[in-house]
This record gives structure tokens, sequence and C-alpha cells, in this order.
């Protein structure tokens, strides 16, 4: 019923692509996060799915209808803006009104489901201020409010925690997951935060230039990325990837430790010069070369801070290794490849 | 300049100028305030120091203004004029100014200059043809020749006015309102109007003191002295044979320059963001 | 929980208000039927009967090429009268924006009483064009002009021989340069105040540091900056002293014998007053070129102020 499927969309302003033919299928009551970086025709898609755009080819369905040239209004989505839209010269009771008035609700229904959609998120002693009244977090919720109380088929929300400072971002995010988790609309949830999306997401879909990259569970998405792109766009540093003949050779920073660490077989190993270090409380980061192997940024490895690092101290050389399963291949086209790692 | 003036009488100097300057933009006011209310005996004396008054002031120019003259119906007449072309001004420029910021592409910006220089296209060159025009539609010598005309000038100016207005108001706002169940026009109706209040109140006294100053089109159209504007009556009718009516027709000159003096001075800095694009604010 | 289904799907006109590519063109067509009908037919229907030979006792229109052209030009009164409007306009500019510009400086700075100053120095550009000029009217009379009487009482002119503002030639014209000009100065002004203030400060303290004196700041840093501001009113104020009517039509209607006679005057006089509807539109057609090049400036200083 809520299922949206996006068949081969594209989207051209004059002569630039914003959006190169993405194909994907959201599940009903699912949240699928759309990732990537700025610019990369996430939001322009949001907005396709929406009706606020125009694919210039392609299909959209909704419950199974095409929708291409329903306006907005009659697709039953509701959306949540990045700076979330509210109506300046309303109160937020008559934002949160607002769309049941254009689809002439009865009064009563109105009153009643405007108390409702408040509860819900906790605004009830706020209805009679003004948006310019409230704070940010406050903002988010009349937005998410407004696009509940019509009880839509998909929510569609456009980086809604951007705006918000970061403290406040984290419980926002988990209060949004809880929430739809009780309703259990269908959610697309745009965002460029790599950390946003895979707490909240049950798929992501990471997008770069206009093209859809991979879509898959967080887990798939980190462990089993489908190119270098995402394999470098998820995870904090990112994976390393060091040059070889036929492509580059890619591991996680957490899964590159010092050789005696690490017991069993199937170990590459590789030597590592560690040129700097970063404690950051919970854990290292070491920054450093691979002996033998270019790279195109330096190469790290992130240990707990509760290891000691005995006998390693920077500028000096150091085995480490990786466990074989940890490897990722990747050939010239920095698409994932099977391989074998090779004696060093 | 200033520097020099500085050194040589400072702080003095810089005010004879500025009193200077002021006199120079206001004597003639004051000259229309002095002689509204003197006597005649005192006006038409060339004994006496015409700066101050020499007799009593009197109030009977305004007197006869009001009462003998067709003063009055000539006020009534602008005000009308004005509120009509106020109307149709509005309801023409509104819409217009808003598409025009919302049009994607070059094709908008193109096609708002090109409104706002018809303003540039002066009566003088118009009013020729569009004497014809008036009388062909039987509007010769009536008030609604005006009505029809004076928008003319009133939408190109208060168009681009109001563009740039529009295009200063988030488009999240109609975008949201879409979503939630408008039409584009039911969008601009219930959210982009409400915010708009001070730019209408703008385009309302622009297009109000635009019709009030305007001369040219009414000397054309309009010769019965009943249908006459202000502007006209005042400069063509307090005659008799070659003898001004000064006392009157001072009168009659500064209560009508008055209120649109006073629209002026409160909307000044709009206008000249207007006029500049917005490039000052 | 219940769910707005969705309607099956309705026929494409149903959604007529809200596609952008109808409404957007819907929304601006009355304002493009009102330029086009009431300024862009009546311009063509200038441009036809300055070629024939119209005239309201004989609304003939006949085809005479370039005849009524050629008669004018050949008109002394024609000539002195496109030379007369191009004095008036360049001088009355000239004069408007030096004392525009000085106002400007003087009402930059902070004093008692500058809001009110303001005020009064706008007050000559706000008011109604007639109602102005007929105040000047009376400020020039010939017997009891107070100009006069000020210059009698000075000693500079005695009272035999008081200047005949409007009934002398030369006197006249400087009569009507005056009062354009008075009515244009507060319009620089205030654009120049507005200019003034729109430049960032920092940019003049960093003028400062440099080294730049009064002069040097303003010439070759302020005056460039607020040049395209400051074109954009030369431009309008131009175009509205060279095709004004009002100023010399109250003052003078022309005289005395064609000294004051303007291009709009001289059209008015003859287009309407005598009837002959071809000459006078040919008369009009002199504003455009000048109103062409008026608008390719424009265009221009707007379209670089655009980016």
């Amino acid at each position: 019923m809520g299922a949206v499927t996006a068949t081969n969309i594209r989207k051209q302003f004059g002569d630039v692509v914003a959006v190169d033919g993405i194909s994907l299928a959201v599940r009903d009551g699912e949240f699928l996060v759309l990732l990537g970086p700025s610019g990369c025709g996430k939001t322009t898609f949001l907005r396709i799915i929406a009706g606020l755009e125009r694919a210039t080819s392609g299909e959209i369905l909704i419950g199974g209808e095409v929708v291409n040239e329903v306006p907005p209004r009659a697709r039953g989505v509701a959306m949540v803006f990045q700076s979330y839209g509210l109506y300046p010269h309303l109160t937020v009771a008559n934002n949160i009104a607002f769309p049941l008035r254009t689809q002439r609700v009865a009064k009563v229904e109105i009153q009643r489901k405007v108390a409702w959609a408040a509860g819900l998120l906790g605004l009830d002693r706020l209805l009679h201020r003004r948006p310019r009244e409230l704070s940010g977090g406050e903002r988010q919720r009349v937005a998410l409010a407004r696009a509940l109380v019509r009880e839509p088929t998909v929510f569609l929300l456009d980086e809604p925690l951007s705006n918000l400072d970061a403290k406040l971002r984290a419980t926002a995010r988990s209060e949004l997951k809880q929430f739809q988790q009780t309703v259990r609309t269908t959610t697309i949830y745009v965002t460029h935060d790599q950390v946003e999306a895979m707490g909240m997401g049950d798929r992501i879909a990471v997008i770069d230039h206009g093209k859809l990259r991979q879509i898959g569970t967080p887990a798939e998405i980190y462990d089993d990325p489908a190119d270098e792109f995402v394999a470098g766009f998820l995870g904090t540093p990112p994976m390393n990837l060091i040059q070889r003949d036929g492509g580059s050779l890619g591991f996680r920073p957490e899964h590159f430790l010092p050789k005696e660490l690490l017991n069993g077989a199937a170990l590459t190993e590789l030597a590592f010069r560690i040129d700097r270090m970063e404690y950051l409380g919970s854990e290292r980061i070491l920054y450093g070369a691979i002996d033998g192997f270019a790279a195109k940024r330096e190469v790290t490895a992130k240990l707990p801070a509760h290891v000691q690092l005995t006998g390693i101290r920077p500028g000096e050389w150091h085995p480490f290794a990786v466990r074989e399963t940890e490897l990722r291949f990747f050939d010239l086209d920095g698409r994932r490849s099977e391989g074998k790692a090779q004696a060093q | 300049m200033l520097r020099l003036a500085k050194k040589l009488g400072g702080e003095g100097s810089f005010y004879a100028a500025v009193i200077t300057l002021v006199v120079f933009a206001a004597f003639p006011f004051y000259w229309m305030l002095i002689t509204t209310f003197k006597a005649d005996g005192d006006l038409y004396d060339l004994k006496s120091i015409p700066y101050w008054f020499n007799t009593a002031p009197t109030l009977e120019h305004i007197r006869y203004l009001f009462t003998e003259t067709l003063f009055v119906q000539w006020l009534m007449n602008s005000a009308l004029v004005g509120l009509c072309v106020v109307a149709i001004t509005l309801i023409v420029a509104l819409p217009a100014g808003y598409s025009l910021a919302r049009m994607p592409g070059r094709s908008a910006e193109t096609l708002g200059i090109g409104i706002f220089l018809t303003y540039l296209v002066p009566p003088t060159l118009l009013f020729l043809p569009l004497s014809r025009v008036v009388t062909i539609l039987g509007l010769q010598d009536s008030l609604w020749s005006l009505v029809v005309i004076y928008p003319t000038f009133t939408i190109p100016f208060c168009t681009w006015l109001l563009m740039g207005f529009f295009k200063s108001v988030p488009r999240e706002i109609e975008e949201a309102a879409i979503v939630d169940g408008c039409t584009v026009v039911g969008a601009f109706v219930k959210t982009v109007l409400p915010l708009s209040v001070p730019a209408v109140l703008t385009v309302v006294i622009f297009a109000f003191t635009l019709t009030m100053q305007e001369f040219v089109y009414a000397l054309t159209f309009i010769s019965s002295s009943e249908e006459k504007p202000v502007t006209l009556g005042v400069a063509t009718d307090l005659i008799r044979g070659d003898i001004f009516y000064w006392g009157e027709l001072m009168g009659a000159a500064l209560i009508a320059s008055v209120p649109v003096a006073i629209a002026y001075n409160l909307f000044l800095d709009r206008f000249i963001s207007g006029i500049t694009g917005g490039a000052v604010k | 929980m219940t769910a707005i289904t969705l309607t099956p799907r309705p026929a494409r006109s149903r959604f007529f208000l809200d596609r952008a590519e109808i409404v957007g063109p819907l929304f601006i067509a009355p304002a493009i039927l009102y330029v086009v009908l009431l300024v862009g037919l009546p311009f063509l229907l200038a441009l036809y009967y300055s070629v024939s030979a119209y005239n309201i006792f004989n609304e003939s229109l006949a085809f005479v090429g370039l005849k009524n052209f050629r008669d004018i030009i050949g008109s002394e009164i024609f000539r002195r009268t496109l030379i007369n409007t191009l004095v008036f306009t360049i001088s009355a500019q000239i004069i408007g924006l030096l004392l525009g510009k000085i106002g400007a400086m003087l009402l930059m700075q902070e004093f008692r009483g500058r809001g009110i100053a303001r005020a009064l120095v706008v007050l000559p550009w706000a008011v109604p064009v007639s109602l102005a000029t007929v105040a000047w009217l009376w400020m020039f009379d010939s017997l009891y002009s107070v100009i006069n009487w000020t210059l009698i009482a000075l000693g500079l002119v005695d009272a035999a021989n008081r200047p005949q503002w409007l009934g002398q030639e030369d006197l006249a014209m400087i009569a009507v340069v005056v009062v354009h000009a008075w009515r244009l100065f507060p319009f620089g002004v205030v654009i120049f105040l507005a200019g003034f203030t729109s430049v960032p400060k920092d940019v003049l303290d960093a003028a400062t540091v440099d080294g730049a004196g009064f002069w040097r700041r303003n010439y070759q840093i302020i005056l460039p900056i607020i040049a395209p501001i400051v074109l954009i009113a030369l431009i309008f104020g131009t175009v509205f002293t060279f095709t004004d009517l009002s100023v010399v039509y109250l003052l003078t209607k022309g005289g005395p014998i064609n000294s004051t006679q303007v291009l709009g005057t001289y059209a008015f006089q003859v287009g309407i007053l005598s009837g002959d509807v071809a000459h006078g539109a040919a008369i009009c057609l002199f504003l455009f070129p000048f109103l062409l090049v008026a608008v390719i400036l424009l265009l221009r200083s707007l379209r670089r102020r655009e980016i």
C-alpha cells in the first residue's frame, strides 16, 4: 500500500543531469535512507517522488499507481523540509491543521486530529505559539506533526536534522526512529550524514552524481560495499584503499591492527610506518603509510584506547596485519571484485 | 569643499549650507502657505514685505475654495480615480509579479525588465494616439478614461516592485502548502499573500501617488471642469480671464500636495529600492 | 489507523490549477495584455500617424511617407524646440546632480533636525508636478514675484526694470531650468544618500588606512562603487526632463515666442490644440531615439548589477 517504486528516473536541468537513471523499490512500512554527498541528486530525487519536480523520464509508482502526472496533493505523501517550511503567519495549531483544512475535513475532526498529532509529539502546550517563538527542535516537531496529521502513505524527509545543533541531533535521531516504528508509515529520509543513515535506516541507498551506487541494510553497505565510493563514504575514518596490480585492496581501520594482537591464520601482513597518532578518548587513530604500496590518502588504523601500544612510536615501522576475511578487493573501475591477497 | 568649509567656518558653514539647500527646496511651499492665508489687500500690495503677514491672516481663500469652486469635486475625482487605479493595479500586478518571481529560467528576468521598461515610455509619446483611442472608446472628457489609462504606468512599476519582493519569500512555504493539499494558486493565496502585506501596502501607496501626480493625460483627455482631477483643475480652472486667484490657488495646491508628500516620505526607501532593483536597501 | 486512500486516477483536467506551466502564463497574461494593448499598440499607432495625413478634420489614413518629418525639420520653430529640449535637459541634470550630491553629503552627517531637513528636501520631487509648478508661476509673477521683490529690496535691480521671468526669452529659459532642477535634485539627494550608505564601511576604512584623502576616497572609491545606482537615477531623471510637458506648459506655454518650447509642449500644441495629429505624432517620435538610448543604457547597467 505504501510501497514506492521508482523506475529509471532521470532528471535534467538544461545541460545538468541531476538524477541519472535511478531505480529502486521502497517496501511498505520501511525506513529507507537516501545517503550521499551534497549535490549528488538525492534531494532532487526526493522532490520527484513528492511531485515538486517532474522527472525528465522514468516512472514513479506509489501504492502500485503511476503518479507522474498527479500533483503532490493527490499522491498521499507528506513532506518535512530542511528548514521545516512552517507557515510563519499561523499558530502551531493552525500549522498542523492546514493540510486538513485544504482537504475540507470537518471542523470537529480537525480538532481531534490536531490534538492527537500534537500529543504524539509533545506539542500540547505550544499550540498557540507562532513558529518564530519556537526553538529549532520544537519547530521540527511541528513540521512532523503537520506531516503526520494527514496520515499519509509515505513520509518524505529532507535532511530534517541538519538545522539542529549537534547535541539535539542525537536525541532527535532516536526519537524520530522510535516514532517511525510506532506509526509504521513508509519513510524516505534524505541525509548526507552517514551516522544518521546507519543509525536510522532499515535500508540505505547510497547515491553519488545522480546514480544509485548501492542499496542494502546498514550491515551490507558497511561490510560489503559495492564499489570504492561506498567503501570510502561510510566509516570514520574511511576504508583504507591501497593500490596494487589490477585494482585496489581495501580494509577498514578497525581491522588494521598490530600483528601481535591478531592470532590465527589467514592474516595478511603489512608493514606500517606510523607518522602521527590522535588520542580521542575512547579510541586512538594512527596515521601513516604502508611499506611497498601507494595509497591516495594516509593509511589509518583505529584501535580502542584500552589497548596498550607497547613498542609503537611515531616514525617507526611496525608489523600490522588484517584478517583475510576482512580484505575487500576492487577492480580498476572501482567496483568490488573477488580476489586473493598476494603474498608480500 | 566640505573640508574647506569646515576649516573656514566649521559648523557654522555646514549649517549655512544645509539651511541654504533646505530653503531652496522648501521655500515655494512656505510661499504657498503664506499666500493661502494672506488677505487680498496684503497679497497684492507691492509696498508690503511679502515674507510675513502685514494684516491679519484670513481664512477667506480657503472658504472660497471649498464653497465656491469645484475644488471638492476635483478632490473626489482624484480620489475615485486613485482607488480604481489601485484596485486594477493590484489585481493585475500581484499575480504578474508572483509569476515572474517563480518562473524558471532567464525568460523571467527578460520579461520582467521588458515590463518595467514600459514605465519609461513617456505620456508625451503616447498621449496623441491614446487620445484617439480614448475617443474611439467613447471615454473622452470622462474620468473613466484616466481609470483605464493610468494603469499603463502603475502596472509596470508595481509588477517590478512585487517581483523583487516575492523573490525574497522562501519557496519552501509554498511547497509545503502544495504538498499539504493546495493548488499552485491556492498556495499563493493562502501562504504568500498573507506574508506580503508590507509589499502590498507599498504598491497601494505608490499607485495612488503616481495617480495623484499625473498631469499630461488628464490635460489631454479631459476638458469639462467637473470631470477634472485635482492636479488639472487647480492648474487650469482657478482663473478668471487672465487673473489667477492666487490665494485660492495656493491653498488648493497646498491641500492637494500634503497627503502625497507625507506618503512619499514614509515610503521613500522602498521606492528607491524598487527603482534600483534592490541593489540598495 | 485509517489512511487516506488514493483516488482512482483522475482526468488531467482536474489538475488544471496545479500545473505551474498553466498558472504561470495565466497570472502574467493580464499585465502583458495591458501593456501590449495600451502601450504597444498606441506606439505603433503613433508611428503610423507620423507617416500619414491624419488630422481631426480629415481623418485620412493615407500614407505620405516622410513628408511630415521633412515639414517639421524644415520648421524653424521645431529646430528651436529640439535645441531647447536638449539644453533644458542637460542643464537641469547637471545642476540637479550637483545639488543632489552636495545635499547627500550634507545629509549624511548626523545633526539635529536631520530628519526634518530630509523630509523638506524631498518635497519638490514628491509633490505633484502641476501644483509645484503653479507655485513657481506665482513666484515668477510679472508684478508680484517675491524673487523680484527680494532683488529690489537688496538693491540688485531697480523697480522700473524688474526682470520679467516668464516674459523675456532668456529669463524664461532660466526659469524653466531652475524649476526642473528644483524638482530633480531631491531625487538625486536620495539616490546618492542611498548609494553612500551602501558602500561597505570596511572598504572606506581600508582606503583611509591606505592613505586616501577625502577627494581620492570620493572619486576613486565611492563613486565607482555607486556608479551603477547613480546611472540608473541619471537615466530616469533625464527621461523625465526630456519628455516633460507639464512644467513648460504651465509656466510659459512654450513662450515667449517659442523660446521655451520643448518637444512635449510643441507636440501638444500641434497635435491636440491644432488637431494636426500627423505632424504632432512626427514630433513625438523625435523622443523615441533618445528613449531607445536611455533604455539600452539602463538595460546594460541593470544586467551588470544582476550578477
